[in-house]
């Protein structure tokens, strides 16, 4: 009995301290970390895992960079912070990573950026949207690549204060990009507008909104306007129940993100009329560099880009843009490359602000209708991001010093 | 006015769609003591096969649409009774809540087949044929399909009230409800009776996914949000109460709207967002109807099921020498492994090491107490934002901070713990479960104390500790002696008393052992072992956030401590080591992860119907005894 129990504690030992060999980090390629969330966003991340293929073919076939081919190593964290970061650790330690790209939600996005602080090591966050993450919480060797929450609302603001209404409803999501976009709609608008009432805010949790409710309580508050920051199937909810119960005749509705296919396209025969929203309209973008994108997409993928897509697509570009002009993988040069970097992204020129990190793409924004039974955008103008952004002191006091 | 009576109209056609969830589950729990955790992804596949059947049919006007969605609940109903026949009925033998572990399986492999049939994008029906418009009610437009679903949950009510109390087969199952063993024994096969139910349950809830198609989109999550609603409202009407649960689902979707009407209201000077408060209410009517009574509004105390021979505990043995031995050689391989220089395994075995506590703490009070939690991740969660606030808040330094976590977690489970143990069996795991979503959704909303959902940054360890050897083997000190510590406590007095306790409740009271004291205190302990594991978990991430208290890392904890297997001691670390390695393992190689790791456990669940541990274990005796 003695002998048997020790034997097989033994061999369990011997399995655990022998581990799985590590692999040498492959010479020749230049490997990119990538860590994001697939099961648990797939509508938002499948196109853009589509983007980054794209890219890298792209990227490769034009003869890699600095000789070598470039390799985006990725994994799936589940949607579990802790994860994220225990495989941002294997990426590093074990895959032998230059450095580390992705995420998409926010508490995601701010732990790995603490960790490439942790471990001073480059991150571009691709996706998350939150505020925070370049600056209340920013730190030197984090850039982002989306425009933020903050941005995104400001960009309907000119046309929200255009129409001069005066009793606003509010809706949002209940967590942090919906509170942000709440409080910068809410504080942006006072400015431009300074006699605006904001009659009733109604904040449903995320994915769980109980839209004949919500749309009921609306109502009941008899508002001239509505903000919504709401998405995905909450969003389709909330679409579904008021227009069957006519909460948006003669109200003017804005709807971050509503714009872009992820969320528009599910709303099908649903699509309200009229509604102001930022997205991407990939099908009446008339830029030659859009087009570019846009054939080599559809050839490469047999299907239309996401906004996703160009999220990933443009990572790519980064990355690429980024080695090239450090001439090297130390991150402190890659950081030094990284402030002020310009990329061409399919939305035209972009730069990352030495200032915060913040790369300066845009959005599309304007007013979305029902064509041929699908939503699209009806009428749609490009808001560079730079035009969006807080001025720099403001931004100074927020963000820490590096 | 008008607008009272229109929420009140959105409370019924909210209650209705809870009943239908709901109602299923209830019915499975009754008869088969199946907690199902796969009741959510039935649903989800009654909505995705009829968007897709209405597609298909919906042409033919309303015939073809209504028959889509009968079709489509059927379709589930029978998908239901092949998981019956080809995998639970293989293990009602197991421990109890074994079966639980199967359906998580299933849980994980639904998921992926619907992301792999339907792809990843909402997909939104159509609206009902002669149901599209809306109705004028005091003024206010209200949708014609709404109304049809406020009628829809009594008319289901009445035709399960006829199929239990007018039919033979209806009473054979209430008679298993009440005594399975007992209709067994006269002479009813109760093979096919469970299938029947576990049947019909699938087809109840595949026929409320099926009826949401008109109202919501088909989407991914919708497993999960519909097991969670599920279960509380089965266990706010009774466990097995069909009634209950209707009583239940009106309750809980009327004070939903109501919540949502009243939005921000101003009470004393303080703002109320009672629309924020929609995020937990269901979760707080549940622990206040838990606690005023204890088996929900319409249920009745839980018989006592006669244990199957299979059922009774082998009494724990005390450690053999070569156990003793085999502890050792373990400990110094694991402290040798960072010589190795596999940098990654040793992050991995600081995860696992971490795991073992948490599920072994777990284990304590669900093995030996017979207590058994499904909020034991809030714990974790207090212990890891105990340790991160008062660090982060308070500047402490990190030896401070580490020992606030356990701290915390013991009180947050001393005052949960003081009303949990008054309750029983499932009645017991889901107030824990309540007191676990409440905790949740305090350290979601508190965005200026506790982050708010974004969680904390910059957790990070002392200097002495940065290196990720030095903090793995800290790890390893910490929860070596923390297992030892649970070992050794289940072999003291208490721990005797404790056991003592789960087998014969009448017993100990006649000797004088107040149980629900010991309880009490067993659960306030455990509360600080599985706070140390939260705050070291913190402590290795650098940061933390509400996903640590949430519904998926209690479930976690659990499938840890089943598939190494109840009955043992060792269990619950091997548990926490295979499900770990396995998920990384498999997440980090192949594209559909969940299936995989879901079909994996599957296997396990079949080929040990013990647990790991449990099963070679029985094997080992057994080649002793010959």
């Amino acid at each position: 009995m003695g002998n048997r129990r020790m034997f097989l504690a033994a061999a369990a030992a011997c399995a655990l301290a022998a581990g799985f060999a590590a692999p040498a980090a492959a010479q020749g390629t230049i490997k990119i970390g990538e860590v994001n969330s697939y099961k648990r966003f797939p509508a938002f991340l499948e196109p853009y895992k589509k983007g980054w293929e794209l890219g890298v073919e792209e990227v490769n076939a034009a003869g890699g960079v600095l000789g070598r081919k470039l390799e985006f190593v990725s994994r799936d964290d589940g949607g579990n912070q802790g994860d994220a970061v225990r495989l941002a650790e294997e990426l590093l330690s074990r895959e032998g990573v230059s450095f580390l790209t992705g995420t998409f939600a926010s508490n995601i996005g701010l732990a790995v950026s603490d960790f490439a602080k942790q471990k001073k090591v480059l991150f571009i966050a691709a996706e998350p949207l939150t505020d925070k993450i370049v600056w209340d919480n920013g730190n030197r060797y984090t850039f982002r690549l989306r425009p933020s929450t903050y941005m995104q609302t400001a960009m309907l603001i000119p046309d929200a204060a255009k129409l001069k209404q005066k009793r606003w409803a509010i809706v949002y999501p209940n967590y942090e990009y919906g509170q942000s976009a709440t409080a910068a709609f809410k504080k942006l608008l006072k400015e431009k507008q300074p006699d605006v009432e904001f009659v009733t805010e109604q904040a449903p949790p995320l994915g769980k909104i109980d839209a004949g409710a919500v749309v009921q309580a609306i109502a009941d508050a008899k508002p001239d306007a509505i903000f919504s920051s709401l998405f995905g199937p909450d969003l389709a909810n909330f679409v579904r129940q008021g227009n069957l119960r006519g909460l948006f005749k003669d109200r003017p509705v804005f709807n971050l993100l509503a714009g872009e296919p992820e969320y528009l396209d599910p709303l099908k025969e649903e699509t309200p009329n009229g509604w102001y929203v930022t997205g991407y309209p990939w099908y009446g973008i008339s830029t030659p560099e859009h087009k570019k994108f846009l054939d080599a997409y559809q050839k490469r993928h047999n299907d239309y880009p996401r906004l996703g897509s160009v999220v990933g697509y443009t990572l790519v570009k980064t990355v690429a843009a980024a080695i090239r002009k450090a001439g090297s993988l130390d991150t402190e040069k890659l950081i030094a490359a990284m402030k002020g970097l310009e990329v061409d992204s399919p939305f035209g020129k972009m730069t990352y602000r030495a200032l915060d990190h913040q790369s300066t793409m845009g959005a599309y924004v304007g007013q979305i209708g029902l064509r041929g039974g699908k939503g699209v955008m009806t009428s749609f103008r490009y808001e560079p991001g730079e035009k969006h952004l807080p001025p720099d002191a403001e931004i100074r006091k927020m963000r820490p010093a590096d | 006015m008008s607008s009272i009576v229109v929420q009140f109209l959105n409370g019924l056609a909210g209650a209705s769609t809870l009943f239908l969830i709901a109602v299923g589950l209830s019915l499975i729990f009754g008869v088969t003591r199946i907690v199902n955790f796969a009741h959510g992804s039935l649903y989800m596949l009654g909505i995705y096969i009829a968007y897709s059947a209405v597609g298909a049919f919906g042409a033919a006007g309303a015939l073809g649409f209504w028959g889509a969605i009968l079709a489509a609940a059927l379709a589930v109903g029978l998908f239901g009774a092949l998981v019956e026949v080809l995998i639970l009925r293989r293990i009602y033998q197991a421990p109890e809540l074994f079966q639980l572990l199967a359906t998580f399986a299933l849980v994980l492999m639904v998921k992926d087949f619907v992301l792999w049939a339907w792809g990843p994008e909402d997909l939104l029906g159509p609206r009902a044929p002669g149901l599209d418009g809306a109705v004028a009610i005091l003024g206010q437009r209200f949708p014609e399909y709404d109304l049809f679903m406020i009628a829809v949950g009594p008319v289901v009510l009445g035709l399960l009230w006829l199929l239990l109390n007018r039919t033979r087969w209806g009473t054979l199952v209430r008679a298993a409800t009440q005594d399975r063993e007992m209709v067994g024994a006269l002479g009813v096969n109760q093979k096919w009776l469970f299938t029947g139910v576990f049947a019909l349950g699938a087809f109840l809830a595949g026929l409320g996914g099926a009826l949401q198609v008109p109202r919501e989109p088909a989407q991914l999550f919708l497993d999960l949000t519909a097991i969670a609603d599920a279960f509380v409202i089965v266990v706010v009407g009774g466990m097995g109460s069909i009634p209950g649960a209707f009583l239940a689902a009106l309750i809980i979707g009327e004070v939903k709207a109501f919540c949502i009407g009243l939005g921000n209201v101003t009470l004393l000077g303080v703002e109320v967002s009672f629309s924020k408060l929609t995020l937990v209410i269901e979760f707080i009517v549940m622990a206040i109807v838990l606690v005023v009574r204890p088996w929900g509004l319409l249920g009745r105390p839980q018989a006592a099921q006669r244990a199957a021979p299979t059922h009774i505990e082998p009494p724990l043995r005390a450690a053999l020498r070569g156990l003793a031995a085999g502890a050792a050689v373990l400990a110094l391989a694991l402290a040798a492994l960072p010589l190795t220089g596999a940098a990654y395994t040793v992050v991995l075995m600081t995860d696992i090491l971490i795991f073992a506590l948490f599920a072994a703490s777990l284990h304590f009070i669900m093995g030996p107490a017979g207590m058994v939690s499904f909020g034991h991740a809030a714990y974790f969660g207090l212990g890891a934002y105990g340790a991160g606030l008062v660090l982060l808040r308070a500047g402490a330094p990190m030896e401070v901070a580490l020992a606030a976590g356990p701290l915390a977690a013991a009180l947050g489970a001393a005052v949960f713990g003081w009303f949990c143990v008054r309750l029983a069996g499932v009645y017991f795991a889901m107030l824990t479960l309540a007191f676990a979503q409440i905790g949740w959704s305090v350290v979601f909303q508190w965005d200026s104390f506790t982050g708010g959902s974004n969680g904390l940054v910059g957790v990070w360890p002392a200097a002495w500790l940065s290196s990720k050897s030095a903090f793995y083997l800290f790890v390893l000190v910490l929860c070596g002696a923390g297992l030892a510590a649970l070992r050794r406590i289940l072999f003291s007095p208490f721990g005797y008393a404790l056991r003592a306790g789960r087998d014969s409740p009448l017993r100990c009271d006649a000797i004088g052992i107040d149980i629900k004291r010991l309880q009490w205190a067993a659960f306030t302990l455990v509360g600080a072992f599985a706070g140390t594991a939260g705050a070291l978990y913190a402590f290795s991430k650098g940061s933390l956030s509400p996903d640590l208290m949430a519904i998926p890392r209690s479930v976690d904890a659990l499938v840890m401590v089943l598939l190494g297997g109840v009955q043992t001691l060792a269990g619950p670390a091997v548990g926490a080591a295979a499900f770990t390695w396995l998920q990384d393992t498999i997440a980090r190689n192949t594209e559909y992860w969940q299936s995989l790791l879901g079909a994996t456990i599957l296997i396990i669940v079949l080929a040990f119907p013990q647990g790991i541990v449990g099963s070679l274990a029985r094997l080992g005796t057994r080649a002793e005894a010959e």
